[in-house]
């Protein structure tokens, strides 16, 4: 166990190396950020003097190198939009994306496994048929699509729900948080509705596909031959082992929340990391896109190795695999 | 239909009974000031927005014209040395009285090597302090916009910004956070309450303020919304009372809902071409450069139907110019916004007498997200362009791209857009877009343009004192210019923001919002 999370994480500084690599290569097509930092009247040597202290008339290899090795010793530099570190930006911004994503991810669960479980059971009802309909929509919607309707219905026909930002939040230490407030409950219900619908309805077919197929096998068979109530036959057998792909797959859909979560932030003006990347994009801002990058390779690296300990725990199997490969 | 203009002013109304519009404006724009240090960025948004928190000396009131703000009178004394008087019983919003020392340290904090403010004013040696409220500026010359530039430079109080150690502007380069980014403390009109970057600035009232407030205002809530489908969603939500820039593509649904309407006005910002005279094309099919030839440069000019744009892809809300500045800019004449008329016939005559009768190849460079409806512009010229005979190439790319390639002249026609700001005054297209490139001119002069009567008026205007004087020289260079097709002028693109019934706010032509001049009617 120690061996395997010793290779992990040796591998995550590979794998945080190569992508900041890659994205100090993409970054010299991203144009020059310097026309976004001077007047509109700056002389051209003002223009010169101002990339020579970025270090932007340096080689990609001089200026990849100054990066990791300041980030190596935890300084990710000033952005060049706002003069603020980076590290700081990612710290003030993070409990905006990570409350999102844990919503998103919850109601995804909490709705989605319920509805995969009846859609499963009863597969030729009619609340069945048009959940597997609607859910096909929901699937294939483009997400900025759903949430500038969702917008359009629930904060500008209905008034009910604000349109853009967190609400009131509350400081607790560095965490902000929107939990605490009424302003910001209701603000997280747009987007993470936005955010989970995709994720919604995967897992919802996911937990169908697997439930009957689960619901095929011999032991549940024998086990209704057991005369077992249907009850504890669909959850407390069936559902067991339907859930094990459905983490994996979840798990692995968490990092695509965190991504997905850009598209979402952005519409609803939620000012998370997925928005302050995108603003770094737009202006060429390098310290933070950089940084953002590397952060999130380790994000999907964590919850990678986060899923492949828990397998172990949920599948006994494998920890017998383990221990008699050790023998 | 019926249920929805029902729940909208069920909307609006719900907004007054709670008081949360009472003489708070909250304010959105597309997004957030990059910081509150204003000598940190040269951002025109990030300006005035920090106007409402600093003042300059001078400032430009609602029609653009300077008067006097910290400074209450100012005179040339010697033609480099100016001085001012500074207005009495002056204080900051931590209690600091203003006096000739914050000028003193501000002013030079501004152009200190490393400010990015620096070619905001230039020609500043030094701050001379006469006595507690008297200054004078030594110049390394005469300097006829010494005033215009200065309504951009805002005063810090000099105590303030030693005890934060932040008397030297921020460097971005160097790593370090400075104090003046996330707080403020000037003399304005509004004083900052809380900052939550790209979610949240709050400013409320300056009680103390040295002038009669015309706004009505006590809270000014500003939230930065990106998307311009969310931003209007806010307002016509109630949320929001005044948003800018109100997406042009938006407006008829702007102006069809109830209790809310376009602001929408031509701008200072005129839209041109520019066109490349070097020696060869960046990306052409025939030998040497076309382009160089008057003829066809004039043939470029009579391909293009300004009208048509203005209606089809602006609303009719642009005004169509010949002239590169507004006409509320010191420079400008009648004679020299006279356009060429379209007339593809006549392009097409001029291409075959230049000797291209078959036209030729060449790249139309245009950003497709820095000016109002830029790619679609662009997408109509190149056809308009290949109607005349031309085979123009659009490349439409993000601004940190198309504006890279204008720097290092790797573009044949090329957009862009210029406003004069913060002169407001045709020298600066004098200086940075039609004098041969040299030190601190011709930044933005296009490739192998060089005529000399221009370069000569261009250094002659920039130490005449004379207003008169002054005024026919910029003319003459201008029209110079018109002549010499050295530039190819669209039009002034249109302001665009959206607001509630109950908000009065000016709209000025550089695009700026004042909340000093806004009042809400309950």
């Amino acid at each position: 166990m120690l061996g395997f999370l010793i290779r992990r994480i040796i591998q995550s500084i590979f794998v945080m190396l190569a992508v900041a690599l890659i994205a100090f290569m993409m970054f010299r097509f991203m144009g020059d950020p310097v026309n976004s930092m001077v007047a509109e009247t700056a002389t051209t040597e003002e223009r010169e003097a101002v990339r020579e202290r970025l270090g932007l008339d340096q080689p990609l290899w001089v200026q990849y190198g100054r990066f990791v090795a300041r980030a190596a010793q935890g300084d990710f530099g000033l952005s060049w939009r706002n003069a603020r570190p980076v590290s700081t930006l990612l710290a003030e911004r993070f409990p905006a994306t990570a409350e999102l994503v844990l919503v998103a991810a919850g109601l995804s669960l909490l709705v989605g496994i319920p509805l995969g479980i009846l859609t499963a059971l009863k597969p030729g009802s009619l609340s069945a048929q048009t959940l597997q309909f609607v859910s096909l929509i929901g699937i294939s919607l483009p997400t900025f699509v759903t949430g500038i309707l969702l917008i359009l219905v629930f904060s500008v026909w209905l008034n009910w729900l604000p349109s853009f930002g967190r609400g009131t939040v509350v400081d607790i230490g560095w965490w902000s948080t929107g939990f605490l407030t009424v302003s910001g409950l209701k603000a997280l219900i747009l987007p993470s509705v936005m955010l989970c619908l995709f994720q919604l309805t995967l897992i919802m077919r996911l937990v169908r596909a697997e439930m009957m197929e689960v619901l095929r096998t011999d032991y549940i068979k024998f086990a209704r031959a057991r005369g077992l109530p249907n009850r504890s036959i669909h959850f407390r057998h069936a559902l067991k082992n339907t859930l094990i792909p459905v983490i994996t797959i979840f798990g692995l859909q968490l990092g695509g929340l965190i991504a997905f979560a850009i598209i979402t932030e952005t519409v609803f003006q939620w000012p998370g990391m997925g928005a302050l990347f995108i603003q770094a994009v737009s202006f060429g801002d390098v310290p933070v896109m950089a940084a953002y990058l590397v952060l999130v390779s380790l994000i999907f690296v964590v919850i990678n190795t986060s899923v492949d300990l828990l397998y172990a725990v949920l599948d006994p199997r494998l920890r017998a695999d383990a221990a008699r490969a050790a023998h | 239909m019926m249920y929805r203009d029902l729940m909208m002013t069920a909307a609006v109304l719900g907004c007054i009974a709670t008081g949360a519009s009472a003489e708070t404006l909250r304010y959105a724009t597309a997004r957030d000031v990059y910081g509150l240090d204003p000598h940190a960025v040269t951002d025109s948004f990030t300006n005035i927005f920090t106007h409402h928190i600093y003042e300059p000396l001078v400032r430009y009131d609602a029609d653009m014209t300077v008067e006097p703000a910290l400074a209450t009178s100012w005179e040339v004394i010697e033609p480099a040395r100016v001085r001012f008087t500074l207005r009495e019983g002056v204080t900051f919003h931590g209690g600091e009285t203003f006096d000739a020392a914050d000028v003193q340290v501000s002013l030079m904090r501004a152009v200190d090597p490393k400010s990015p403010l620096r070619g905001n004013l230039p020609g500043l040696k030094a701050v001379e302090i006469v006595d507690d409220l008297t200054v004078d500026l030594v110049l390394e010359g005469p300097a006829p916009l010494l005033n215009n530039y200065l309504t951009n430079i805002f005063i810090l109080d000099s105590g303030w910004l030693e005890e934060h150690g932040a008397t030297t502007p921020i460097d971005a380069s160097q790593g370090e956070e400075g104090y003046t980014t996330n707080n403020a403390n000037g003399t304005g009109p509004f004083r900052l309450e809380s900052r939550r970057p790209d979610a949240l600035n709050v400013l409320v009232v300056n009680e103390d303020w040295w002038d009669t407030p015309q706004h009505n205002l006590t809270r000014i809530e500003h939230s930065p919304i990106g998307s311009d489908a969310t931003r209007v969603a806010a307002l016509l939500s109630g949320e929001i009372d005044l948003i800018e820039p109100a997406p042009l593509q938006d407006a008829a649904r702007i102006e069809a809902a109830e209790g809310v309407r376009m602001l929408e006005n031509p701008g200072l910002r005129s839209i041109m071409m520019g066109i490349n005279m070097g020696d060869s094309l960046v990306d052409g099919d025939v030998e040497g450069n076309p382009l160089k030839d008057l003829r066809v440069r004039q043939a470029l000019y009579h391909a293009i139907n300004m009208d048509l744009i203005r209606d089809r892809i602006m609303r009719g809300k642009s005004r169509v110019t010949g002239s590169l500045i507004a006409p509320q800019v010191t420079g400008y004449s009648e004679a020299m916004d006279e356009r060429l008329p379209y007339d593809p016939e006549k392009a097409r005559a001029l291409l075959a007498e230049a000797g291209y009768p078959d036209g030729f190849a060449f790249n139309l460079n245009c950003p497709n997200d820095r000016y109002v409806n830029d790619e679609a512009i662009c997408q109509a010229m190149a056809a308009m362009m290949a109607q005349a005979g031309f085979k123009p190439r659009l490349l439409a790319e993000p601004r940190q791209i198309h504006f890279q390639k204008v720097d290092n002249r790797e573009v044949d026609v090329f957009m862009l857009g210029w406003a004069t700001l913060p002169m407001l005054d045709g020298f600066s297209v004098l200086s940075a877009m039609l004098a041969t490139p040299e030190g601190e001119y011709g930044t933005f002069t296009p490739a192998g343009y060089a005529n000399p009567r221009v370069d000569e008026l261009t250094r002659g205007v920039a130490v005449e004192l004379d207003p008169e004087k002054r005024l026919s020289m910029m003319q003459e260079a201008l029209m110079l210019a018109h002549e010499d097709v050295a530039w190819l002028p669209l039009h002034q693109q249109p302001l665009s923001w959206a607001v509630r019934d109950s908000v009065e706010i000016p709209q000025a032509a550089d695009d700026l919002v004042r909340l000093w001049y806004a009042r809400i009617q309950n």
